[in-house]
């Protein structure tokens, strides 16, 4: 099972990255474990700057913006 | 904005797919210029068939608001779409990388530099801010982006561009980079280090910051893809600001009498650049809103430098961000922030009145 984690201080972005993700994997009937990140400390030892950012399996695969529709079915 | 918005189609054969985000992207900029170029006869056009004498006060309202309204939204769709494209170039991760271990002073210029190209989004400023002093961005460094990123946007020179021509955008443009680079030079002059809060201080000590590049591997379908997006985003977010805009600034050209603002914001009231910044700092509004009133304002006598310094603080300064730099900054720090920008802006309007 995949460990998705989306960081963001709460911005709606983050938000709309977090419902995408959501809606990807239950159409791809992917499951995963997907967190929220809101902790500035948390997110700063990620690397991560542009917020939102996404993290699998502790690796960063997006930063900054929500990404594309495209580019979460390729994490599946 | 063409109603041609292709939703990106996943296309097996990337051949294609490149061809036809080509193909897109010429026939865009074939459409714009055979909008922009028609542009006259169709306001003539549209003004003709309303009952309207020229030379009153309505006719030259609504003149005004129709050659001015499409004229700006075709601009500004350019200039957001290559903005957007450009972008895709830079990330905040890359700058940073550019800016670790910069000196003072070339630093401050390269980082004034790339707040102009690099995504920015003040909702992200705080993350940004701290991965930049964590890896060692030295804090005046630091400033001159987090500064010149916000003032130096698409919108403002997109509008500059389109309501004053290219020569007064570019003045802003270097007035902006200007007041970013002197701004952040004084505050890491100032050795302000221990004005940050302190589990920021204790965290870009410990230092543990990965230097994570995140991967881009972007081709120019993805680009141009981000450009359109762009557009959809900040265009489509933005016109009715624009428009109400244009309407208030096509009020007060067709009501407010001639040399009107002459007494108030002209050149020879040197009051009137201070008042400027204080009465723009605490207002926050989008560029795309204040641009065409001033615009309005500069034809009733206004100064340039004056309307300059007042836009630059209404853009450059604002309320919600020095909320949201409370989180890392102590007040202190940030007073003087806010003190050492306005005081580059009230500069910048004082020479601009006095040269021109």
């Amino acid at each position: 099972m995949k460990i998705i984690k989306v960081l963001g201080t709460g911005c709606a972005n983050c938000k709309n990255t977090l419902k995408l993700i959501e809606e990807v994997a239950k159409a791809r009937g992917v499951e995963i474990q997907l967190e929220k990140v809101e902790d500035l400390k948390q997110i700063m030892t990620s690397g991560v700057m542009s917020t939102p950012g996404v993290v699998i399996d502790d690796k960063v695969v997006h930063a900054g913006g929500v990404p594309s529709r495209e580019k979460v079915e390729g994490w599946f | 904005m063409t109603s041609t918005t292709i939703a990106p189609n996943p296309a097996p054969n990337p051949a294609f797919a490149s061809r036809a985000a080509w193909a897109w992207t010429l026939a865009f900029l074939a459409a714009w210029i055979a909008l922009y170029a028609s542009l006259t006869p169709i306001a003539d056009a549209l003004l003709s068939l309303l009952p309207l004498e020229r030379g009153t006060h309505l006719a030259e309202a609504v003149h005004f608001f129709i050659y001015d309204t499409p004229k700006v939204l075709l601009l500004l769709t350019l200039i957001v779409f290559v903005m957007g494209v450009v972008q895709t170039f830079f990330s905040p991760e890359r700058t940073r990388a550019l800016l670790a271990g910069k000196r003072e002073g070339v630093g401050n210029v390269m980082s004034a530099s790339l707040g102009i190209v690099t995504p920015f989004c003040s909702c992200s400023a705080v993350p940004l801010f701290m991965g930049f002093v964590m890896a060692g961005v030295p804090l005046g460094v630091t400033f001159s982006f987090l500064i010149s990123a916000p003032m130096i946007n698409e919108i403002a020179l997109g509008l500059l561009f389109a309501l004053f021509g290219w020569k007064v955008a570019v003045l802003y443009l270097i007035l902006g980079l200007f007041v970013a680079i002197l701004a952040g030079w004084v505050i890491g002059r100032l050795k302000l280090e221990h004005l940050l809060e302190d589990w920021v201080r204790e965290m870009a000590q410990s230092a543990n910051a990965k230097e994570t590049e995140v991967p881009q591997g972007m081709g120019w379908p993805e680009r141009f893809a981000a450009g359109r997006h762009h557009v959809r985003e900040i265009v489509g977010k933005v016109w009715p600001y624009i428009l109400g805009g244009i309407a208030l600034g096509a009020v007060i050209h067709g009501y407010v009498p001639e040399d009107f603002m002459a007494a108030i914001m002209g050149r020879d009231a040197w009051w009137s650049v201070p008042a400027a910044v204080l009465i723009g700092v605490p207002m926050y509004t989008n560029a795309a809103g204040i641009i065409p009133v001033v615009e309005a304002l500069l034809a009733k006598g206004a100064a340039l430098g004056t309307v300059l310094a007042f836009m630059m603080s209404v853009i450059a300064l604002s309320l919600p961000e020095m909320i949201i730099l409370r989180k890392v900054l102590k007040v202190k720090l940030i007073a003087i922030f806010v003190g050492v920008v306005a005081s580059g802006i009230l500069l910048v309007g004082f020479v601009f009145n006095a040269v021109l």
